[in-house]
């Protein structure tokens, strides 16, 4: 009679410990839905181009030039191919040590770190060494390498906001450490308040926890807010007195769609403030090319910049990283056409230009769609989506949903995007996946339905929220925040 | 100067402890911690970091970095491969400084590095899935193999949306995942299931999750060979666990001895760790053994006997040199014998990047995973959907390397050529560097039957050996510096991969192109006989 080698039961408890429910229990029935033959609209992931947004024109023929280098070598390339596309693509080429076929260095290509150092001087107006800037296969897995090297055991703890983007609490999870929540808050806009923050430290640390890093996600996801100016500033201090790491996701960046507090990088706000914290305070900064109006989820590229961190441990990060020997190279050539896209006078300026400026203010007016879709109905209160890609309402579920969800064994938000999902083919994910107040349930959804298809997307939810309200509700007694 | 530490075998059992935690739901948030501390150690860090960071009230400095991290070696792009950097921006400036005009990387099995040409079909196919508007204008009938074109739309089609920049299933594209299993169904005779299929960043991020799951805490063991490719003793450490080695055979071409396993077996037990699985490269990194038939049928009784899990990293089975060894998948051994998914838990690794097609930068490979209950696979299915999917490109070329060109296709005489061409030369390769090796004093060589790499012994003489002391460095490492300064050849320390005490070895690759080859067997000819002129006793 056999043993059997790996039991659930002796799985590392890590792993069964983490949840990353953005493609959890709804995504799973609402896959097996889409099986049955349902319509399902997928709102459960920024993920831009399975809803029908377009890649890019310059950056995809860059990239199949690079992909078939034999191409340029033939007479006819010119014709198909704008003459800038067929540059650029020899000189990324030239960059390389052997073609996309080839790893790269494990940091990723030194001409391309030097192109994202030099995007990142001329946002900031502050130098950028590339030698502190590691391409990565996708910001998850950059922001995964960061905390596997920051967390020991439990006992470290990671401050990471609440609601947040779940890559971080099952990152935590699996690596073993302790999530610090800071709660963000919903009446003053999703606002940090550095007093949330203090407190959280000081609980954190009567209980014997080693507070190591403070992540901020700037826009927020899933709550889309912009930190102020001034909020970095109170955050770079914060980090300073409480000797925290800042870890910096700004993957959105480019998603702003309010212009009263446009994208300033914690980078910039930290040099500002001049010495001693712009030599103090450590930073590492996450970009993507899977958000923005890029949307290249399936490219997988990112990178991160370290500030302030010392040679010895840039060293240990880069052997880590030479473990799993290099990131993609169609990503790290993607990640080089993002920072340094088609300037006036290119022959690709103009179609660029008009495509992106397409997507983003797309982006702009279905944000205002969505939030005002949601707050038409009496029952949700949605907060302005400024940045990012989501929307995530705040729904107000009666004792008696409460009560049915409690019977059916879910959550509240659960049970409501469940019935949601069911009724309309809307896949969002519960508010409870991101973390959210105690009695407070929201559900996210992604602003990246097409544009045409909004007004009608809106209806539906209104119709099954009304009808929902109509079978769990009263008039007086829905929960109140 | 960066300095990645190449140890000696390290004993991995005193680590950090990782005591996991019984926790309810979701986010672990502060207040479900119960209150007693785990005592924190005072001394984790290796008495040969030579001092500590000076900034020491920095959060992440050296001193307070994840152990496990510090722990953790990985020679293939260790301390010679820095130098070699080093050497190498120097040559571009100081060309008559050096007793040589280039480097060559013969440290990482990087085909495309060293001019191997990708396999045009494959590209085509990629190229157009870049950029899927070349599939709406005339002119690219003219630029593309019919095939190519079939083959780009018949891929989009499995793409919703044709949308190649959105993230994918997590265990990547449906459709992709059919025609790998097809693929491992021609190769081996027996029906795979897509829904066995994990596609991955490269295999080794499947290596990884693996470990992941497996290991709790250092009681966890992996049993691995020795020499290995040290991907296994990394993210064994990376992960807090305990290799548990067990050693080929080097007079019997790096046979695998099942009494060597459960004499490793018993010692582990003997010391308290749990071992979990066994982890089996075949054919062998850097050793390069095909293991016959025989040898895998005993692998495989072993590990259902002892109810570990079997770990079948198999990226080099395209790559087989010699006539009398054939590549047998594990999974095709085990089921051979009648064995099911209820009898053995395996997990077949392949990659992208090794074969004849040498796609390393596109970052491709998945995992067939059989014989684990639903509630495991949910749980290798969750840890996957954290980072996601696998990126795109390297998802269709996985597809495309398990279901190429076949007879008949407009594309098949060119594939075929390309392939064969490229295996040939390496079989070549593979033969006239074993030779070359076996020719030098001191030196034995096994040949190369599979895989990318030699791995040959230098019986280093004692003067040597002692000079490699005084300079504070292992001696394979020591030859290696040596070799490196003299002719620009990077090869990797045998100490990288381990190896039996008191023995020294160095890897090589056989992939520098043809032409290079007799005068890299010129220089390392001249230089060992000079080392050996140097060190003789």
């Amino acid at each position: 009679m056999s043993l059997k080698a790996l039991d659930y039961e002796s799985l590392n408890e890590n792993v069964k410990n983490c949840q990353y429910a953005v493609r959890g229990e709804l995504y799973l029935r609402a896959s097996e839905l889409q099986k049955e033959g349902k319509k399902i609209i997928f709102t459960n992931v920024g993920n831009p181009h399975a809803l029908g947004q377009k890649p890019l024109t310059f950056p995809r023929q860059v990239v199949a030039l690079c992909q078939a280098p034999f191409l340029l070598d033939n007479p006819n390339v010119g014709m198909i191919f704008p003459a800038d596309a067929i540059a650029r693509a020899k000189h990324y080429l030239s960059l390389t040590s052997g073609g996309l076929g080839a790893y790269s260095d494990s940091r990723g290509l030194p001409g391309v770190r030097k192109e994202v150092a030099e995007f990142i001087q001329r946002r900031d107006g502050y130098p950028s060494d590339p030698e502190l800037i590691f391409l990565t296969d996708g910001a998850s897995k950059g922001v995964m390498q960061i905390l596997n090297c920051i967390i020991r055991n439990q006992k470290d703890g990671i401050l990471v906001p609440v609601p947040q983007y779940p890559l971080y609490s099952a990152t935590i999870s699996l690596l073993g450490g302790t999530l610090v929540p800071y709660y963000l808050e919903e009446t003053d806009n999703w606002g940090l308040d550095v007093n949330n923050l203090r407190q959280s430290v000081a609980q954190a640390r009567s209980q014997g926890i080693t507070v190591r890093a403070m992540v901020i996600i700037n826009p927020g996801n899933p709550t889309g807010q912009c930190l102020s100016e001034a909020n970095l500033r109170e955050i770079l201090k914060f980090c300073c007195d409480e000797r925290l790491v800042l870890l910096g996701d700004e993957v959105y960046q480019q998603n702003i769609y309010q212009d009263e507090r446009p994208f300033i990088s914690s980078k910039k706000v930290l040099m500002d403030m001049g010495a001693p914290l712009s030599k103090e305070v450590q930073l590492i900064s996450f970009h993507t090319v899977s958000k923005g109006y890029w949307g290249e989820c399936g490219q997988r590229g990112g990178y991160f910049e370290m500030t302030n961190i010392p040679p010895r441990t840039v060293e240990e990060i880069y052997k880590v990283a030479s473990i799993a020997l290099s990131p993609n190279v169609s990503a790290q050539i993607f990640m080089g056409l993002m920072v340094s896209p088609p300037k006036p006078g290119d022959i690709s300026y103009d179609q660029f230009v008009r495509e992106s400026k397409g997507i983003l203010e797309s982006l702009r007016r279905r944000a205002r769609i969505m939030t005002d879709g949601f707050n038409s109905c009496k029952n949700v209160v949605c907060n302005f989506t400024e940045g990012a890609m989501y929307s995530f309402p705040q729904i107000k579920l009666p004792p008696k949903a409460i009560q049915a969800a409690k019977q059916a064994g879910k959550v509240p938000d659960v049970f409501y995007c469940l019935k949601l999902l069911e009724a309309t083919g809307i896949s969002t994910v519960p508010g409870s996946g991101f973390g959210q107040k105690e009695g407070v349930f929201h559900l996210r959804t992604t602003i990246l339905p097409a544009e045409e298809e909004m007004p009608e997307i809106m209806e539906s939810f209104k119709k099954f929220n009304d009808e929902f309200m109509s079978q769990y509700g009263d008039n007086f007694g829905y929960s109140r925040m | 100067m960066r300095r990645f530490v190449i140890g000696q075998a390290k004993n991995l059992i005193d680590q950090t402890r990782r005591r996991p935690r019984p926790h309810n739901n979701n986010i672990r948030l502060l207040s479900l911690l119960a209150s007693d501390p785990i005592p924190v150690s005072s001394s984790r860090f290796f008495s040969d970091m030579t001092g500590s960071d000076s900034s020491s009230s920095l959060p992440v400095t050296l001193d307070s970095i994840n152990p496990n991290v510090l722990k953790c070696e990985y020679a293939v792009r260790g301390e010679i491969v820095n130098i070699a950097q080093k050497l190498q921006d120097d040559l571009k400036i100081n060309k008559d400084a050096y007793p040589f005009d280039e480097i060559i990387y013969c440290n990482i099995g990087n085909p495309q590095s060293l001019s191997q040409q990708p396999i045009t079909f494959f590209r085509e196919v990629l190229a157009l899935c870049s950029h899927t508007a070349l599939l709406d204008r005339d002119e690219t009938h003219a630029l593309f193999s019919a095939d190519s074109i079939a083959r780009a739309w018949k891929i989009l089609d499995q793409i919703p949306g044709k949308a190649t920049g959105a993230y994918s299933h997590s265990q990547g594209i449906k459709g992709l995942r059919d025609a790998i299993a097809a693929g491992i169904e021609a190769r081996d005779g027996l029906p795979a299931d897509p829904n066995d299929i994990f596609m991955t960043d490269g295999a080794s991020p499947g290596v990884h999750m693996m470990m992941q799951l497996l290991i709790s805490s250092e009681k966890d063991g992996i049993l691995c060979p020795i020499p290995q490719y040290p991907l296994y003793s990394a993210s064994i450490a990376l992960h807090g666990g305990s290799l548990v080695p067990y050693y080929l055979d080097e007079a019997s071409g790096w046979g695998l001895e099942i009494s060597e396993l459960k004499k490793q077996l018993e010692d582990a037990k003997s010391k308290g760790i749990t071992v979990r699985a066994l982890a089996v490269i075949n054919p062998g990194n850097p050793t390069g053994q095909v293991l016959s038939e025989e040898n895998q049928r005993d692998i495989v009784d072993f590990c259902k006997k002892e109810g570990l899990v079997l770990l079948a990293d198999e990226v080099y089975q395209e790559n087989v040199y010699v006539p009398d060894k054939k590549f047998h998948s594990f999974k095709k051994v085990a089921r051979s014998m009648g064995h099911g998914e209820k009898d053995i838990s395996l997990v077949s690794f392949q990659s992208i990047s090794k074969g004849y097609y040498g796609e390393c930068g596109k970052r491709g490979g998945y995992m067939e995973v059989t014989g684990f209950t639903s509630d495991v696979r949910e749980q290798i299915y969750k840890v996957a959907s954290v980072n996601l999917c696998s990126n795109i490109s390297g998802q269709i070329l996985a597809s495309l390397v398990m279901s190429p060109p076949k007879p008949g296709d407009e594309s098949y005489e060119s594939y075929i050529a390309e392939k064969e061409g490229i295996l040939s030369s390496m079989a070549r390769r593979a033969k006239t560097l074993e030779e070359a090796l076996n020719k030098l004093e001191g030196i034995t060589c096994n040949r190369a039957e599979g895989a990318m790499y030699l791995f040959p012994c230098i019986n280093l003489p004692q003067k040597a050996i002692a000079a490699a002391e005084a300079a504070k460095t292992a001696p394979d490492t020591f030859y290696c510096k040596r070799l490196l300064n003299a002719t620009g050849i990077v090869v990797v320390p045998g100490s990288g991969f381990r190896q039996v005490p008191g023995t020294w070895h160095f890897r090589c690759t056989i992939l520098p192109q043809e032409d290079k080859i007799p005068a890299i067997v010129n220089r390392l000819t001249e230089f060992h006989k000079s080392f050996m002129d140097e060190f003789r006793d």
